[in-house]
C-alpha cells in the first residue's frame, strides 16, 4: 500500500458475483457508475479531503469508515454539490456521474442532485407537511408531476420499510413519528424522486438497533437500483450492508485521505494497510 | 396472580401521613406579604418622623426597605444563596411590572378618555359639516377611519412583497451566490436597510412630498401617504423577516436542495412554510408600526374633514391626523372625538394583532 501523499492508485475490482457480499450480481438497470477523480475539498484555508480516488460501480454499496474528522462527510457532500452551499466552501477534482462531470460548467446542481439523493445524519421530515406530503415533496419541490400519488407513497414507504406503521396516519404530520420512523420517511422521500445514487451519512447515528436493522435491509433491497454511499462510523454496518469500503484517515494537521480501497470482505479480512488494521480492529478511533 | 414470584424487593412503605411534595403555593406569598407590610408601616414611620415626604418617595423608599428586608429575613432563614435568589426574583419581576404598568396605564387612559366620545354618528358621520362648538352627538371619524385603513392597507401592499422577498434575499444570500463568493450585495443592502430603519418618519413624508407630491404633480392622496409609511414599514419587515428566516433549522434547506429542488422552490414551499408564524409577525410588527404614524401624513394625505374614499386622488383624513387636529382645539367636544379617535386606533392595532396572531398560530399539519 502507498503512503498517503503518494499518487494513490486504486485498481477497481470487478463488480462482480464473488465479491458483492454474498449476493448475486445485481441487474444494474437504473443505478449509476459514480467516480471521484483527485477530489480535493477545503473549508476557507484548510485542506479536508485530498486525492480522493473512488470508483463506486452501479448497483453497489460503498462504504465509508473511518476516525471523526478525517473527511468522510465533507468528501460525501462533495459528491452531490452540497459542500459548496457551506460558505467559504472550494473544492477541485472531478466527480463523474456515469462518465459525466457533475461540476462542469452549465450542469445544474438542482437537476443533478435528482439523480444523486442525499440521506443526512439528523432526520429532517419537513415539519409543515404531513407524512403523505413528506414522501411526495421532493417529486413537488422539483416540479415533477406523477399519476398515482398513492402509489408512489405505498411503494416508497414499502421501500423504506414504513409502511405498515404509517399506511393509516399518512395525514398526520412528519413530526409526530419517533426518530427512526423520521429517518426512514427520509430515506422514503429521497427514493421517490427515483435517484440513481443514494448518498447516506451516518443514516443510523441517532438510531436505535431495530430502525438500524430495518435502514439496513432498506439499503440492501434498494441497491439492486441504486448506488448507494455510506458513511458510518459503525464497522459491522459497514462490513454488513457494503460490496466495497474505503477507509479514510487524516493524521494530525493533515487532510484525509483514502488509506485503503477494496471489497468489504477484503478490506475487513486482509487489510493492505496496517492502520486500517488496527482501525477495524478498535486499536484507534 | 398470587403465586407470582416477587423479583424485586418490596417497595419501602411509606407512612400514609408523609405529606405530599408539592411546589410552594399560596401559602408561600403569606411571609412576602407580612414583610411588604412591615417595610410600609416602617417606611411610614419614618416619613412621619422625618422631613421626607411626598407619595412616589414613599413607594420608592416601602420597595427597597421591603427587598433589604426580605433578603434580611430570607438569609437569616434559608442561608445567602437563597436570599440572593428572592432578591433576583424580585427585582425581574418589578421590570417585568415596569413594562406593563405604563402600557396598561396608556391603555386605560385612552379608554377612559375616549370612550365618551364614542357614538354611533362617530362611526357613520365625518366633520365635513361640524361646526368647532358642536356637541359630540355630531360629527364623527368615518373619514378618517377610511382614510387609515385604505393607507395601511395600501402601504402594507407595498411593503409585505418588497419586505419579505429581502428577507429571503438577506437570509439565502449565500445560498444564492456563485459557489465561493462571498455575497458582497447583501451585506450592503443589509446596511442600507438598517439605515432606513432609522429615518424619522417626517423625512419619509418630505421624501414622498418632494418626490411623488411635488416633482411628480401627484398631489396630496391617500397613496402618497401609503407610499410615505411603506418606506417606514419595509425595513422592520424586512430585518424581523430576516431574523425569522435564520432559525429555520438549516436541515430543512439541506434536505429540500438535497431532493433537487431548485432554491427558489426550496425558499417557496418549505423555508417560508416553516417561518410562517414569524413571517406573519414580522407584516403585523411593520403595520403596528406605521398605523400610528402622524408626521409623514401631514404632507401626503394632507387631512381633511370630508370623505373621501378614493385613496388615488385628493386629500384624505386618517385616524392619527384626526386625532392632532381635533386635539388642537379647545372645545371640549374637540378634544374628546380626538381622544375617540385615539381609541379607535389603538383598537384597530389590537384587531389586528389579534387576527395576525390566530392566522399565523393556526397550524395547518399540527407539528
Amino acid at each position: 500500500m502507498t503512503a498517503p501523499g503518494d499518487d494513490l492508485q486504486i485498481t477497481l475490482p470487478e463488480p462482480s458475483t464473488a465479491n458483492l457480499n454474498g449476493r448475486a450480481t445485481r441487474p444494474a438497470v437504473e443505478a449509476s457508475a459514480l467516480e471521484a477523480r483527485d477530489v480535493k475539498a477545503w473549508f476557507g484555508r484548510s485542506l479536508i479531503v485530498a486525492d480522493v480516488n473512488l470508483a463506486m460501480p452501479p448497483g453497489s454499496v460503498t462504504a465509508i469508515i473511518g476516525p471523526s474528522g478525517c473527511g468522510k462527510s465533507t468528501f460525501l457532500r462533495v459528491l452531490n454539490r452540497m459542500h459548496e452551499l457551506t460558505p467559504g466552501a472550494r473544492l477541485a477534482g472531478d466527480v463523474l456521474l456515469d462518465g459525466q462531470d457533475i461540476y462542469a460548467t452549465g450542469s445544474r446542481p438542482a437537476r443533478m442532485r435528482l439523480q444523486v439523493g442525499m440521506v443526512f445524519q439528523k432526520p429532517n421530515p419537513f415539519p409543515t407537511m404531513t407524512i403523505g406530503e413528506n414522501v411526495l415533496s421532493g417529486l413537488r419541490l422539483a416540479g415533477i408531476s406523477v399519476g398515482d400519488k398513492a402509489q408512489v407513497v405505498e411503494s416508497r414507504l414499502g421501500q423504506a420499510g414504513l409502511w405498515t406503521e404509517v399506511k393509516d396516519r399518512l395525514r398526520e404530520p412528519a413530526g409526530s413519528l419517533s426518530g427512526g420512523q423520521q429517518q426512514r420517511l427520509c430515506i422514503a422521500r429521497s427514493l421517490a424522486v427515483s435517484p440513481k445514487v443514494l448518498l447516506m451519512d451516518e443514516p443510523c447515528s441517532a438510531l436505535d438497533p431495530s430502525s438500524t436493522k430495518r435502514i439496513e435491509e432498506t439499503i440492501r433491497q434498494i441497491s439492486t437500483s441504486v448506488t448507494v454511499v455510506i458513511v458510518t462510523h459503525n464497522m459491522q454496518q459497514a462490513s454488513r450492508v457494503s460490496d466495497y469500503t474505503a477507509f479514510f484517515l487524516a493524521d494530525q494537521g493533515d487532510p484525509g485521505r483514502v488509506v485503503e480501497f477494496g471489497p468489504t470482505r477484503e478490506v475487513f479480512s486482509t487489510p493492505n494497510d496496517p492502520r486500517t488494521e488496527d482501525y477495524i480492529h478498535g486499536r484507534f478511533g | 396472580m398470587t403465586a407470582v414470584p416477587v423479583l424485586v424487593p418490596p417497595l419501602p412503605t411509606r407512612p400514609s401521613a408523609e405529606p405530599r411534595r408539592l411546589r410552594p403555593g399560596p401559602e408561600a406569598l403569606v411571609r412576602p406579604t407580612v414583610i411588604f407590610a412591615a417595610a410600609a408601616a416602617v417606611t411610614g414611620l419614618a416619613f412621619l418622623a422625618t422631613a421626607l415626604s411626598g407619595t412616589f418617595g414613599y413607594v420608592v423608599c416601602t420597595y427597597f426597605v421591603f427587598v433589604a428586608l426580605f433578603a434580611w429575613d430570607t438569609v437569616r432563614r434559608e442561608g445567602r444563596t437563597a436570599g440572593w435568589d428572592r432578591v433576583v426574583t424580585v427585582a425581574v419581576a418589578t421590570c417585568g411590572l415596569c413594562t406593563i404598568v405604563p402600557l396598561a396605564i396608556i391603555v386605560l387612559y385612552v379608554v377612559t378618555k375616549g370612550i365618551g366620545g364614542l357614538s354611533g354618528n362617530f362611526f357613520k358621520q365625518s366633520m365635513a359639516s361640524v361646526g368647532p362648538l358642536d356637541p359630540s352627538s355630531q360629527g364623527g371619524a368615518y373619514h378618517a377611519i377610511i382614510g387609515t385603513v385604505e393607507q395601511v392597507g395600501l402601504a402594507a401592499m407595498i411593503a409585505t412583497p418588497l419586505g419579505l422577498l429581502t428577507a429571503v434575499y438577506l437570509s439565502e444570500a449565500e445560498g444564492m451566490a456563485r459557489p465561493g463568493k462571498k455575497p458582497r450585495l447583501s451585506r450592503t443592502v443589509r446596511l442600507l436597510v438598517d439605515a432606513m430603519s432609522g429615518i424619522p418618519s417626517i423625512v419619509a413624508g418630505l421624501f414622498i412630498y418632494t418626490m411623488f407630491v411635488i416633482k411628480l404633480h401627484q398631489g396630496y392622496s391617500g397613496l402618497a401617504a401609503a407610499l410615505a409609511l411603506s418606506v417606514l414599514m419595509l425595513p422592520t419587515v424586512a430585518r424581523t423577516g430576516e431574523e425569522v428566516m435564520r432559525i429555520v433549522p438549516g436541515g430543512l434547506r439541506e434536505a429540500s436542495l438535497a431532493l433537487g429542488a431548485p432554491l427558489w422552490r426550496t425558499v417557496l414551499r418549505v423555508l417560508m412554510p416553516a417561518a410562517r408564524s414569524g413571517l406573519v409577525t414580522a407584516v403585523v410588527l411593520g403595520v403596528a408600526r406605521i398605523a400610528g404614524e402622524t408626521a409623514p401624513l401631514l404632507m401626503t394625505a394632507l387631512g381633511s374633514d370630508a370623505v373621501n374614499k378614493n385613496p388615488f386622488h385628493g386629500v384624505q383624513s386618517a385616524l392619527p391626523l384626526f386625532a392632532f387636529q381635533r386635539m388642537r382645539n379647545a372645545a371640549p367636544s374637540e378634544i374628546s372625538r380626538g381622544w375617540a379617535g385615539a381609541l379607535v386606533l389603538i383598537a384597530l392595532v389590537l384587531t389586528l394583532f389579534t387576527l395576525a396572531r390566530v392566522l399565523g398560530s393556526h397550524k395547518r399539519k399540527g407539528a
